[in-house]
Formats: structure tokens, sequence, C-alpha cells
């Protein structure tokens, strides 16, 4: 079967041709084509490098698209007196301490360069009357330092890297494999990263792939919750796979979720907060189980919670608290809309005209999706998972702990400590595949023993594993369906290890996790093709996610404090003395799960203070 | 009984087997899209008439209708499958693969023709380098306004598999390839390359196949203004080969 035959001589012929030819350039394996995967493409692309550039959608498909907020630079184009330090100041305060600071300053000093750099690539952004970018607020900060185009900052950046990376593809200096999955990397003996080992989706083919250096650039993990506001291929199965051959995972208990997003039997949309802005108001039913539809409900049976809790902010309480208040009435009281998840958030009682100058596109985006008119229909909202800060662990050169393994963008951890800011993430993005690009081409270039001199035994080892994986699932013959299991798997994370956390669940959550992967041992693919298997590679990917998911309980359950993202309410203060500290997670083979070591934060440059956001800084 | 919804769906394990339909009927759940049904399905793969089948093949990712990646035939229209909400559909909805690219398995197809069309006429703005060079070219409100609506386009090719011009005879590159020639031909630095934009639309499979139906900007889900786009361009294109013409 020509599946699992990988032909070796194309493997040796490219040894060859490359030993022929003694100043090849390096060749860099980058796994991802959201912002991150391009930016690094580019970087390596432009110094004379060679890249082979690894996605399961084609690249112009990736998660980034979904981004609509913008991007942040301290540009001071407001006559604000804005300032990189200011920016760096309030993505510390944000990450309540955690992140490392010298990274984070550097990215803030960058950012400005590479606003105008986008701009240069052509990227729409508003403008002012006079021509110049138009810049917008966001959360976290009293300055206007957020670039946009439209609603759809994040699209229109990947586009602007997109078509940087088909010129360099069109000049033969870029690679594509667009509907392939990177399965594991190829690790030799001396524990340095020598390629990747890759899965066709369409063939089913296990193929190794030899590189100087390799960038995972493979975006969050959204999918670990089963429905969240990230895209479908956002699993963290790469990342996991990594983990799991050795590389540590970071911070992984710190997961950001947004208050307002909207239900769906497949995702969870986003819903902006300038819904609440302009007047919205939550409420359940007050009594348990009513199922009486909202207009029957009379106001005195509405439970206007936020508003009775927090007089003074009403509806318009931070992210943080809003989304615990949600949660407590949803899962503690039992409140939600006929049972399931989800509160109103009303805007009928606002007239037609107002909302229409205000807030259109997004009731747009409602109606499109929900089929109701929030002009006359409560919304109905859920918080939903939203991001990961943590992700693997790096140093503060995007190098991950196995020599010659890079990663940059939402997979990493480097930049948003406890809690993201609006706008940082993309910024991150470009930032960190900016910086790992340029190292992995100066560590292919002074690494002493290339590649191409390495024995295949690694590589036929690692496809060895890789297609005996595939060829114990596509036997299995148990009664677990994939798709019932990962079910399972969202609705225990996203009850237990997102909004409160307590320490008797998240241990459950763990005991759980390890019965989920019991099942998993007696999974049966109802399709066992070997062409565009798409729940095949989808199995594949919910082991990994399983494996990442004990990482984030165990975390989770580990830091006894209430940092940032990170909410204990047994535990409800920061603790510096005991957790200014970054959990570190590595895969214990042996035991098949994870062990835990922590390291110090670099507070080098700002001393930890409060965070509050009741009063200014 | 619980309220259901039923989907036909046309099944092809791989692009020499036979086509079949397969029925499935659902039950109901309130804001059902084209996506979500075809999950519920995975969950659990049995036909109507309650024979095992497999999950259903397809792309997909952003489930917002911004990544480009569900566009399929429901109901006979070229359309976003993440968008098609069930209730809004006359039943039984019937879904079929795009009818004008490879077919790979079930629902998906291979669309790269568009990503190499997009190579032909070099949609990018070519930048000397990443180093920092200050700030872009200054870009006046009204110029952003007719540039941004064009930068929406989701490469799902919706407009292609619509237009009565795309097909094999013509090799014609398609309304969306035109719209990023537009795009990119009134960028300030992107303009540098717009002779060879134009060229590459001018002759067979060039921008003189279409023949003016509409039906791209019908099918469009960005409402992108293809249309205008296109007789603008038809027009730079005449100049041009007009110019060079005259030039020899
Ligand atoms: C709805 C929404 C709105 C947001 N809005 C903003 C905003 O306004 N501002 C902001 O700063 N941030 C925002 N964010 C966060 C931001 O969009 C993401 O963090 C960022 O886009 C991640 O980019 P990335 O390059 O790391 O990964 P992605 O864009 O997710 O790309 C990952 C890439 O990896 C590939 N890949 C994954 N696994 C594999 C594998 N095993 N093999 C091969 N390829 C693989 C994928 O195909 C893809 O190409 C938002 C997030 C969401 C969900
Ligand atoms: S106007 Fe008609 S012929 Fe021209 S691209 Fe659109 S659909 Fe095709
Ligand atoms: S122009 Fe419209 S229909 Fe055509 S590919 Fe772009 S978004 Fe799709
Ligand atoms: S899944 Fe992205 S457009 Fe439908």
């Amino acid at each position: 079967m020509r599946v699992f035959n990988y032909p070796l001589t194309k493997l040796l012929n490219y040894q060859i041709l490359r030993k022929g030819q003694m100043a090849a350039p390096p060749n860099i394996i980058v796994v991802g084509g959201g912002l991150a995967g391009l930016a690094a493409v580019i970087k390596i692309a432009e110094a004379g490098g060679h890249v082979d550039l690894f996605s399961i959608v084609p690249v112009k498909r990736s998660h980034s698209v979904c981004a609509q907020g913008g991007i942040n630079a301290a540009k001071n184009l407001k006559g604000e007196g804005d300032t990189t330090w200011q920016h760096f100041d309030d993505s510390i305060y944000g990450g309540d301490f955690l992140a490392n600071q010298t990274p984070v300053k550097a990215m803030c000093e960058a950012a400005p360069a590479i606003i105008d750099l986008l701009d240069r690539m052509g990227v729409t952004f508003n403008r002012t009357p006079e021509g110049l970018l138009d810049f917008r607020r966001f959360g976290g900060t009293l300055y206007h330092r957020t670039a946009f185009a439209g609603a759809t900052t994040g699209q229109q950046l990947l586009y602007a890297l997109d078509e940087q990376v088909r010129r360099y593809e069109s000049e033969g200096r870029v690679t594509k494999y667009e509907h392939w999955e990177f399965l594991s990397a190829v690790i030799d003996n001396t524990q340095t990263g020598r390629g990747i080992c890759a899965m066709d989706l369409r063939t089913m083919e296990v193929r190794t792939f030899p590189a100087d250096a390799v960038i995972l650039a493979t975006g969050g993990i959204g999918a670990i919750f089963g429905k969240s506001t990230n895209s479908v291929v956002c699993t963290g199965s790469a990342q996991s796979a990594l983990y799991q051959q050795g590389c540590c995972y970071a911070n992984g208990e710190f997961i950001q979720v947004h208050p307002t997003s909207i239900p769906g039997e497949d995702k969870l949309r986003l819903m902006s907060e300038s819904a609440r802005g302009e007047g919205g108001r939550v409420w359940v039913p007050k009594n348990k189980g009513d199922k009486r539809e909202w207009k029957s409900i009379p106001a005195a049976e509405r439970w206007y919670f936020l508003e009775e809790w927090y007089p003074k902010y009403g509806n318009l309480v931070p992210r943080d608290v809003a989304t615990r208040a949600i949660h407590k009435v949803v899962y503690e009281y039992e409140l939600g809309i006929d049972g399931q998840p989800m509160v109103y958030l009303d805007l009928t009682h606002i007239d037609r005209e107002t909302l229409d100058r205000k807030l259109e596109g997004i009731l747009e985006i409602y109606e499109k999706f929900v089929g109701d008119d929030p002009h006359v229909v409560p919304m109905k909202i859920f918080p939903g998972m939203h991001y990961t800060m943590g992700g693997l662990w790096i140093d503060f050169n995007q190098a991950t702990n196995i020599k010659g393994i890079y990663a940059a963008g939402e997979c990493e951890y480097n930049y948003h400590g406890a809690n993201r800011l609006g706008a940082n993430s993309l910024l991150s993005c470009i930032y960190g595949g900016f910086v790992a690009g340029p190292q992995a081409m100066q560590y292919a270039k002074n690494n002493a023993k290339s590649t191409a001199a390495v024995s295949s035994a690694a590589f036929d080892s690692e496809r060895k594993r890789q297609e005996d994986i595939n060829i114990k699932l596509i036997n299995s013959s148990g009664t677990e369906n994939p798709f019932r299991i990962w079910r399972e798997l969202g609705e225990l994370m996203t009850k237990n290890v997102t909004v409160l956390r307590y320490n008797k669940n998240l241990k459950d959550t763990d005991a759980k996790l390890v019965e989920l992967l019991e099942r998993f041992s007696h999974i049966n693919l109802g399709d066992k093709s070997m062409w565009a298997n798409t729940s095949f590679a989808f199995t594949r990917q919910l082991y990994n996610m399983l494996q990442l998911s004990r990482v984030i309980a165990q975390g989770a359950a580990m830091r006894d404090e209430s940092r940032g993202a990170h909410y204990k309410p047994d535990f409800p203060e920061r603790d510096d003395k005991n957790w200014l500290k970054t959990t570190k997670a590595k895969f214990a083979a042996d035991a098949d799960e994870p062990r835990f070591e922590f390291e110090p934060v670099d507070i080098s440059l700002l001393p930890p203070r409060p965070r509050r956001y009741d009063m200014a800084k | 009984m619980a309220k259901t919804v039923v989907l036909k769906i046309k099944r092809q394990v791989n692009p020499d087997a036979e086509p079949r339909w397969e029925e499935f009927e659902l039950t109901w759940k309130s804001g059902m899209n084209v996506i979500s049904a075809m999950m519920e399905i995975a969950a659990n793969p049995v036909t109507r008439s309650g024979q095992p089948t497999t999950p259903v093949a397809y792309d997909s990712n952003c489930l917002e209708e911004v990544c480009g990646s569900c566009a399929m035939l429901i109901n006979g229209k070229a359309r976003m499958a993440c968008s098609a909400l069930v209730d809004k559909l006359e039943q039984p909805v019937r879904v079929e693969p795009l009818s004008k690219f490879p077919l790979v398995r079930d629902l998906a197809v291979d669309r790269s023709v568009l990503f190499e069309n997009l190579k032909r006429v070099k949609a990018w703005v070519p930048v000397d380098g990443t180093y920092d060079l200050g700030s872009g070219p200054r870009v006046y409100p009204t110029e952003q306004e007719e540039a941004y609506p064009m930068s929406r386009c989701i490469s799902c090719c919706c407009c292609m598999e619509a237009c009565p011009q795309f097909n094999e005879s013509t090799g014609f590159v398609g309304a969306a390839t035109i719209a990023q020639v537009r795009l990119f031909n009134q960028h300030p630095t992107g303009k540098a390359l717009k002779h060879e934009r134009l060229q590459a639309l001018m002759g067979d499979g060039g921008i003189q196949e279409c023949g003016f139906a509409q039906n791209c900007v019908e099918v469009c889900p960005k409402d992108i203004p293809l249309t205008k786009a296109i007789s603008d361009t038809g027009r730079e294109v005449m100049k041009q080969a007009f110019k060079d013409f005259f030039r020899g």
C-alpha cells in the first residue's frame, strides 16, 4: 500500500543534492501559516533561506482571519503622549505581572515599525482625514493605541503577509504544503530537532521532511474546550505532540474567556462589548426551569443580576467580573435560559434608530448566524473560551528547550502573562515570527553538524512510530465514537477549567481525563478509508487534546491563588510570595502524565504592584 | 415527535468513485446551520433509513464566514455552509460540492486555481523589504473606503462557480482575481506592477471572456462590487492593450 510506503529514494536524493551544493541556503520548516508563521516565513525568505511551509488549511484560511478589533502600537498619533513604555506598562499590568518583562518591552518597542510595515504592504487600515493611520481605544489602556481595518483587522493583516509569501513562493523561495498536518518533530539522538513528520490529508501518506531548523506557529487550542471563539483547526494538537516529545509547556492554566459570545451549535461567535456600552441589559428568568418565551416573562420575574450585584457599574463591569457572574448564575443557580448555558443580552428597549447608528455591524452578525433580529428579540449570550496565554515554553529568542525547534504566535507562552490585553495578540504573533525567523536562520548557519549529515535512522524511526499509530487506529475495533468523546471533553473542560476553578473539580477533571484517554483506546473509526479521511485526522488530534488537557487541569489545580484569568474562589488573592512564577510542564513518558517545575518570572523592569481596574493606575 | 431537519447530501468517496446521495434526518436545534448539521452527523453517522455510514468530508475553519473554506452548493446555490441557516432553507436541504473544481471527497473540492491566478497577476504590493522604512504612503479615507470592500474577498470561489464563462474551455480567470487586480492597481505602491497585471488579464482566459452576466455579484457572500471592478479593470486593460499595440 503506497500510503504507508514513502519512497526512501526521495529522501536520499534530497540529501545527496544538499550535500553536493555546499553553499545551499538553510532550509527551514515553518509549521502554520497564521500571522506568526507567515511573519517568520517572510523574514527567512528575505534573508536568503528557503522555507517549507506546512499548514492544515490553505494559509489564507488560517484562524488569524477571525480577529476583528485591531492591533496595538504606541504610534502616538493622537497627541496623547503615548509611549512604548506606557504600552509595555499596560501589557505587564494587564497580564498581572506574570509575563517576562524583557521580551514584552522589546515587542512594544518594535510595534510602531511593524504597523508601518503592514501599512506599506497595503493593509487597508482606517485613516484620518489627513490620510494618516487612525487609532481606536481598546480594553486595558487609556490611550488610542489600536490600529484597525474596519471590523476585519486580522483578515487584512493575514492577507498582507499571505501576499508577500505568495510573492516569495513564485520566486521559488517558499514551498507550500497545504492540506498537510504536522504529526511530530524528528529528533535525533543528540536531542536536536532535525525536521518533521507530517501527513498528507488527502492521500493520508506519512512522510518525514528534513530541515536545518523548525518553527512551530500552530495557533490556539480552542477545540479542547469543545466550543470556543476559535476556528475548527485550533486544536493544540501540534503543541501537544511536541510536548509529548519533550518540549516544555508553560502556564497552560491561563485561559482567557470572553464574557459575551453567541452560543452556537458549532461555535461561539464573539459579540462585542459595545452592545453593553450602548445600554444592553443582561438578565435571566428568576424561576428555575421557566420555559416561557421571553416576552411572556414580566419584568418582576426577570433577574438583572449584574445590576443587582454591581449597582455602580451595572452591566458594564470589567470582562472577568461579568464572565464570573454569568457563570455563577448558570452553573450555581442553574438559571440559564431553558436550562441551557445562556443568558439574555437585551437591546429591545433601545430604539431602532440608535441601534442602527451605533451597532449595525455587530447586530448583523448576530442576525446572520442566529436568525433572530436583536432589535426585537433579546440576544442569547454566554462567556466563551477565547485565547490561551499559555503555550510552548520558549526562551527570549523564541527557542524551545529542544535544540533547533522554535515557536511563535498563540502556540507559545511568552507575551501575555496571566491575561492578554485586547489587540496585543496580533502584535505578539507578528513580532514573535519576526524574531523566530532570523533566530532560526542564525541557528541553521551556526550549527556545526548540518541536518544533511544526520543518518536517516532518526527519520525512519519517527515515520515508523507515526505509521504504527495510524495502523493501530485504523484497526481499532471498539465502540467509542471520537466526536462524542470530544463533546464530553469540551463540556468537562468548559465547566471546570475556565472561569471558576475549585480544586476538587479540577482533580475530578483530571481523573475524568484519564478515563477519556482509556476510552480512547477503544475507539471505533467508522471510516477506515485512506483518502481524505477527515475523521481519522481528527481522531489523532483528539488524543493530543486529551493529553494537553491534563497539563491545563493539573496546572490550574496546583496554582493556589487568583491571578489574571485564573480565578479560584477559595484563593481569591494574588500570591506573589508563592506564585509569582512560570509553570512548566514536562511530559513523563513512563508515567504518561505531566510533571511540573517552576521558573522565576523576569521582573527586571517593573516591580509588581496590585492590579485594580476600579481606579486609575 | 421532536421537530426534525432533513438533509440530502451528495457523497463521493474519491474523485474516481461514483457519486451517490444520502439522506439524513436530524433533530432540529435552534440556530442550526449546514456545518453544525454535519457535525451532528459525524457524532452519529447513520442515514435516515438507519444505515450506518461515514462522517461527511468537507472543508471548514472559521465558522463565521470569513475564512472562505466552506463553499458548497446548497439547494443549488453556491454559498458558504457555515452561514447557511437551516431554518431559512427549503427542505430537504440539498448539499452538493461545487461543480467546477476538482473533487477531493464528498463536499471538499480543490480550489487552488484561485491561488495560482493570484500568483499570475502578482496580487501583492512590491515592498522593498521588511526593515524599517518609516510610515507608508498617505491614503485618504475616500481611497480607503474604495479599497476596503475588495480587500474583504475570502477566496471562496462562489463567484467562479456561478459564472457561466468560468469553465475549462475558456480558462477564464474569474471575477475574484480581476477584483484583486483592481485593488492592487489602485494602491500607491501596488501600482508599480499595474502594467504586468493588466497584461496578465489580456488574451484567452483573460478579462475579455466576461460576458457581464452578473451572476458573480449575486452570489458573493462579501458583497464585493465585482461588476464595477470588472468594468473598471476592463477599461484599463483596453487602454493598456492600445498602448502596447502602438509601442509595438
Ligand atoms: C474571534 C476572535 C477575535 C480576535 N480578535 C483579536 C483582535 O482584535 N486583536 C488581537 O490582537 N487578537 C485577536 N484575537 C486573537 C488572535 O486572532 C490569535 O491569537 C492569532 O490570530 C493567532 O495567530 P497564530 O499565527 O498564532 O495562529 P493561527 O492564525 O491560528 O494559525 C495557525 C496555523 O497553524 C496551522 N496548523 C495548526 N495545527 C497544525 C498542524 N498540526 N499541522 C500543520 N499546520 C497546523 C493552521 O493551519 C494555521 O495555518 C482574536 C481571536 C478570536 C478567536
Ligand atoms: S459578470 Fe458574469 S461573466 Fe463576468 S465574471 Fe461575473 S458572472 Fe462571470
Ligand atoms: S469575490 Fe466574493 S464570491 Fe468571489 S471569491 Fe471573493 S468573496 Fe468569494
Ligand atoms: S468556515 Fe470559514 S467561511 Fe465558512
